[in-house]
């Protein structure tokens, strides 16, 4: 076994472990972390994949940016986990054997006969100098690029639909606007009514 | 180097139109605020209106794609285009006076509308697995944001967050699929994943276990059972405004998408997807016509009509090959697409008079609501039970026709006990919709209010009861060109 088979099962079972641990930990804050260390060996797979540009990408965009934010969305939200266990004991004799029998065919498929290396045999490693943050580039602004704009279209309507989902007046605001203070005018405040006058 | 060939764009137009005027409408809503609201409505009928005319106009019968073979304009997408623009546009007249009623009309409503339409036309003419999965985001992105746009209701938001939660959970399994699909073949443009099957190029146990991911995703936007869990909780907790969207145009979008992935992709594996089409279709039947018999609110009723619908639709799809014998593919497809455009027609009116006789503070979405309606308004009473009929199958409305098109296709296809099967449920299904007409003609109504309703909704409602009346009468129209487009279809692949 050489460097490489070895750490591709080091980061393996890692990963395996830190997926496992996502799902099962009791306390949402270490669920976000394992995702976190998840994501790192994913990356580091990746990376003997010798592809480097989303090795970082993932790091970058997943690690850095979503799972930070996440991380505070996790902490700032009061996450009863007895509330959300309650129904896992109930539905488990319908759901356990299903996710058994799931596990069982996919590991009879997705086994060493389809996928083996006599199967997919793996790629040749690239030449010195070949940049694969280059050829992405190349692939997504010419042959991808439809699905490249259609993606930045997908973005704006998140965008769009984010802020139309929280930007709202709500009717118990109380909060004052100085600019509108300052512009009033004597006839938005005052009315002048022409009563007769009362005699006693 | 990079070599970049511009690509075609002409065939593309109307998308580019619609995304071009979606940017603009935000723009001019920003701009018009909220006293001229009907700006931006009147612009978004004329985007739709724009639209059609541009498919109108670059309908040529080739089937192109550009691209690199990632988008394909050939007659099927024309017509199915064709059919959404004014599903979208009949929708929104309809909706109208309820949004106002609940300040629900702003204008992102229209925006994120028109860009579920782009995800719509981007589904339909997609010939890449890619292009699928963006359009099917785009689409339902748009929807998960509609659903929940009445910000102060608990039910919106709650029917919103599972509509979301599974909605994500199924398009991982469509993505799943799809990737053990490119695993084995080595290629995501559906036409090319067609010919290396066919070639015999893939694992095919790894294909098989791909085809099984794909239909669980596809059946999910479908929405048939076992999929089938999000439907009436989304129809029943959604604005009926936006339910009416929800239970019409998608379904154009989703057929389209799965005539794509299984006739035009995976028809090599036509033998696996049969059997697996034919349970979701045999349970969907069952399950929603027996559960819609319990339902007391007409949006939940119409939710597992829409569930037996789209399984019965599926009979059709799966009807097409026969023991590896495509003789039958033409006359079982266009079946299936003749009986998704009634049921969208249908679905229109139905949902269409349940924001008729809605009002500011009152939904009428019980079937308690609809009491009396002969006496309140014998033209619309009239027009519901059109529609009722239709739904149920009654010879001879357009339903009757779009079921009777789907059973021959069976029958051609020697499923004779299938056919059997579902005649009997539809049967079973007579019996709710039929409910609805006796409510309405021999109840003393409960509700004395006077339906009021703008002039083109009441016009447009109306005509669309006719045209299901109509085209019971004369179908032949809407069936030809679902046979041209569906031999397009099948000459083009």
């Amino acid at each position: 076994m050489d460097f490489k088979t070895a750490l591709f099962y080091i980061l393996s079972a890692i990963l395996v472990i830190a997926a496992l641990r996502v799902v099962t930990a009791r306390n949402p804050v270490h669920a976000v972390l394992f995702l976190v260390l998840a994501f790192f060996n994913a990356s580091g797979l990746w990376l003997l994949l010798q592809a480097e540009f989303l090795a970082i990408a993932l790091i970058v965009v997943y690690v850095g940016a979503v799972m930070v934010l996440f991380l505070f969305v996790v902490m700032m939200l009061d996450i009863n986990l007895e509330r959300l266990r309650q129904g896992f004991w109930g539905n488990l004799w319908l759901g356990g054997p299903i996710a058994v029998l799931m596990v069982i065919e996919m590991v009879a498929v997705l086994s060493a006969r389809s996928f083996g290396l006599e199967a997919m045999p793996a790629p040749a490693s690239m030449a010195a100098g070949v940049s694969n943050t280059k050829a992405l580039g190349v692939a997504i602004y010419t042959d991808y690029v439809y699905p490249f704009e259609l993606a930045s279209v997908i973005l704006l309507v998140a965008l769009i639909a984010a802020i139309v989902l929280n930007l709202r007046q709500r009717r118990d605001n109380k909060q004052l606007h100085p600019s509108e203070q300052i512009a009033v005018r004597r006839k938005d405040r005052v009315r002048i009514v022409s009563m007769p006058s009362e005699k006693e | 180097m990079i070599n970049f060939v511009m690509p075609d764009l002409y065939p593309a137009s109307a998308e580019i139109f619609i995304l071009v005027m979606a940017c603009v409408l935000l723009l001019v809503d920003l701009f018009a605020g909220s006293g001229r609201r009907w700006l931006v409505y009147l612009l978004t009928q004329l985007t739709l209106a724009g639209c059609f005319g541009i498919t109108l106009a670059t309908l040529d019968g080739q089937s192109v794609t550009t691209f690199s073979n990632m988008f394909v304009d050939d007659l099927f997408a024309d017509f199915l285009k064709l059919v959404l623009y004014p599903t979208v546009a009949v929708m929104l007249v309809y909706s109208r006076q309820y949004l106002a009623a609940r300040n629900l009309d702003k204008g992102e409503f229209f925006v994120l509308v028109l860009f579920a339409t782009l995800g719509m036309m981007v589904m339909i003419s997609a010939s890449h697995f890619l292009t699928i999965y963006l359009g099917l985001e785009m689409l339902a992105l748009s929807l998960y944001a509609l659903v929940a746009i009445d910000r102060d209701s608990a039910r919106a938001t709650e029917a919103a967050m599972k509509y979301f939660v599974l909605g994500a959970m199924a398009s991982g399994l469509l993505l799943y699929g799809i990737s053990m699909v490119y695993g084995a073949v080595g290629s995501l443009e559906i036409a090319e994943v067609g010919q290396r099957i066919a070639l015999g190029g893939g694992n095919k146990t790894v294909l098989v276990f791909g085809l099984v991911f794909v239909v669980a995703g596809l059946a999910f936007k479908l929405g048939v059972v076992p999929f089938h869990m999000w439907i009436p909780d989304v129809y029943h907790g959604a604005p009926t405004a936006v339910t009416l969207f929800i239970g019409s145009a998608p379904k154009l979008a989703a057929f389209a998408i799965a005539m794509r992935v299984l006739v035009t992709g995976l028809a090599e594996l036509a033998e696996h997807w049969q059997v697996m089409l034919m349970i979701l279709s045999a349970l969907s039947i069952a399950l929603g016509n027996l559960a819609a018999i319990a339902q007391t609110n007409l949006k939940r009723m119409l939710a597992y009509s829409a569930i037996s619908h789209m399984g019965f639709m599926l009979l059709g799809l799966l009807a097409g090959i026969v023991g590896g014998d495509p003789r039958f593919a033409l006359n079982a497809y266009s079946s299936a697409m003749f009986y998704v455009i009634a049921y969208v027609l249908m679905s229109l009116g139905s949902f269409g008079m349940i924001l008729l006789l809605s009002r500011a503070g009152f939904e009428a979405e019980n079937i308690e609501d609809f009491k009396g309606l002969n006496k309140r308004s014998p033209w619309f009473a009239a027009i519901m039970m059109i529609l009722m009929f239709s739904m149920a199958g009654v010879p001879f409305f357009v339903g009757f026709f779009a079921k009777f098109a789907v059973l021959q296709a069976v029958v051609a296809a020697k499923q004779i006990w299938l056919a059997v099967f579902a005649v009997m449920f539809s049967l079973v299904g007579a019996f709710y919709y039929l409910r609805v007409v006796k409510v309405m003609y021999f109840d003393a109504p409960t509700d004395s209010a006077s339906i009021e309703a703008p002039r083109d909704m009441r016009l447009l409602l109306s005509v669309n009861g006719l045209a299901v009346a109509v085209l019971g009468l004369l179908p032949e129209g809407v069936l030809e060109y679902s046979i041209y487009a569906s031999y397009a279809f099948l000459v083009g692949q």
